[in-house]
């Protein structure tokens, strides 16, 4: 992807970012994502029925990457089951380890993909990943 | 000077501004902590053959050294251990918790590390006293009119840095021990990030009890110092109890300590980390801690005078005299320009800085700072500044 291209949507998602803002309503898996070698602060939110994400909402203090990486998330994940989203997070957690994944699984999120270059904002780019997994895993124990 | 041929890793280009976090570490030290592996890796107290009591002398040699290098009245009075977080807690748990009762009052800021204040949250939680907070003025210093203001007929321990480790504020812990000592009270300082930058004669100040680290002025990593007045230092009950502390013991529980220094250092000691430090003394004390002082507050204001000019950085403490400055970027966050510095070879730390409650005081949770130490030079903070001086840092950090 051209880098200019890339830091464009990075920036566009930083900047305009999608869902966030939390909402007080009932029935969201609601997890904080507290960096422990950073100062991203961020908190999930995502509403799961019948095993499908109906919505999905973060908030808080975060870099741009980390940001961007939620906000991106958000539009990946909304309306897809919960299946299809641990596949997007296995092949999401691939690409940032540089190991083989698949590109259409990925869709926008491929503006990350060469992120083990800045070896110290890998953590940054899998905040929101980790949030979600942690959400999932809550639903599946409930 | 040229620092380059006594510290390896300044000839790799890197601009290291992180001087408050831990300092870079001489060949000489580097050398001599290897030395000893290499050459005479015996345990401590075994004095029975040449390289063992080759080790205790080295030991006995550094306990002097560090005495004379911040004027303790003796050398008994130093006691080695893994940090200034661990001299904390031995202070603050060893010492305080079994004499402080309810209601009590222990006196700091909100300004403090939290290696100096989770301690207190400990004691006052166990024993029902409280923790109080002296009033900081605007820009964030601690004044004696406002310690005087704090301190009740309850105060009995005034606790703070002599220099914190966010803003750089330097305390006026003189005036502060002897107003404290007027009122019956005691005062441990935190002198992590003043002992390395400055002389420091705990004699002349009269200090109660003191806490510093050896990794953050030139030593190796995993030792700290513990100082206190000889009275105060035989009441410190130990923490940890073991090998090395003991004069006797029997089957009944009989048990006798030794004196100190050696009853607050269980174990075996960190050998290499006091021989290194040594040398990082030597060091020291060839450069002369007034110049060191002189030194770092030149850098400071050339420093201050430039990033000053640039439109998008904002200074949190333009005038504390030492050599930390605390910035951010407009519209940027702060650990995105640290990304960007980073990408430039330039190495600062953002965050809260261990200072979670300053905050609280401060109004932004976040900041960039660059701390300097002797071996940083005008060029340094001219690829900084010049680094700043873009439009363009969120783009450029991605």
């Amino acid at each position: 992807m051209d880098e200019n291209l890339r830091k464009n949507i990075i920036l566009e998602h930083y900047n305009n970012p999608v869902n966030k803002g939390l909402v007080k309503e009932d029935g969201y898996i609601k997890v904080n994502m507290n960096s422990s070698t950073c100062i991203d602060n961020l908190d999930f939110m995502v509403k799961i029925e019948n095993g499908v994400i109906k919505d999905a909402r973060f908030d808080g203090e975060a870099c741009a990457i980390s940001t961007s990486a939620s906000s991106i998330m958000m539009n990946m994940i909304i309306g897809k089951t919960i299946k299809e989203a641990e596949e997007i997070i296995e092949n999401y957690e691939a690409m940032i380890d540089e190991r083989k994944y698949d590109e259409d699984v990925l869709q926008e999120a491929i503006v990350f993909n060469e992120i083990y270059k800045q070896a110290n904002r890998k953590k940054c780019a899998l905040l929101p990943f980790e949030g979600l997994k942690k959400i999932i895993a809550q639903e599946k124990e409930q | 000077m040229d620092f380059n041929k006594d510290f390896n890793i300044l000839s790799s280009g890197v601009i290291y501004l992180d001087n408050c976090a831990t300092t870079l570490k001489p060949n000489s030290v580097v050398n001599a902590v290897s030395d000893y592996y290499m050459n005479y890796s015996a345990n401590a107290h075994r004095g029975d053959y040449d390289m063992s009591r080759k080790v205790d002398d080295k030991i006995n040699e550094t306990r002097d050294k560090v005495a004379r290098f911040i004027n303790a009245k003796s050398s008994k009075e130093i006691v080695f251990t893994s940090g200034a977080t661990e001299s904390l807690n031995m202070i603050i748990k060893g010492y305080f918790l079994n004499r402080l009762d309810k209601d009590d009052e222990i006196l700091t800021t909100k300004a403090e590390h939290a290696s100096l204040i989770l301690p207190w949250f400990e004691v006052a939680k166990k024993k029902g006293c409280n923790v109080k907070y002296i009033d900081l003025k605007d820009d964030l210093k601690v004044t004696l009119a406002n310690v005087k203001k704090a301190v009740t007929k309850n105060t009995k321990v005034i606790s703070l840095a002599h220099v914190t480790n966010v803003i750089g504020d330097v305390r006026p812990i003189k005036e502060i021990i002897k107003y404290a000592h007027e009122k019956g009270i005691l005062v441990v300082i935190d002198g992590a990030q003043s002992v390395p930058h400055d002389k420091i004669d705990v004699s002349d100040l009269d200090v109660d009890f003191l806490a510093f680290s050896a990794h953050k002025m030139l030593g190796p990593t995993g030792l700290g110092i513990l100082y206190a007045k000889e009275e105060y230092l035989k009441d410190i009950d130990p923490l940890i109890t073991g090998g090395g502390m003991n004069a006797f013991f029997d089957s009944l529980m009989n048990v006798e300590y030794k004196d100190v220094p050696e009853k607050l250092e269980p174990g075996t000691p960190n050998v290499a980390g006091i021989i290194g430090f040594s040398k990082a003394l030597d060091y020291l004390n060839e450069l002369g801690m007034e110049n060191v002082h002189k030194y770092e507050m030149d850098l400071k204001k050339y420093m201050v005078d430039k990033l000053s000019k640039l439109n998008n950085v904002i200074i949190y403490n333009k005038d504390v005299p030492n050599g930390i400055v605390t910035f951010n970027v407009d519209g940027v966050f702060a650990q995105d320009v640290a990304a960007y510095l980073n990408k430039k070879n330039i190495c600062v730390r953002v965050g809260s800085h261990c200072a979670k409650t300053l905050s609280e005081v401060l109004g932004v949770k976040n900041t960039c700072r660059a701390s300097l130490y002797f071996y940083n030079t005008k060029e340094d903070v001219d690829a900084l500044v010049d680094a700043l001086n873009n439009d363009n840092i969120l783009y450029d950090s991605l």
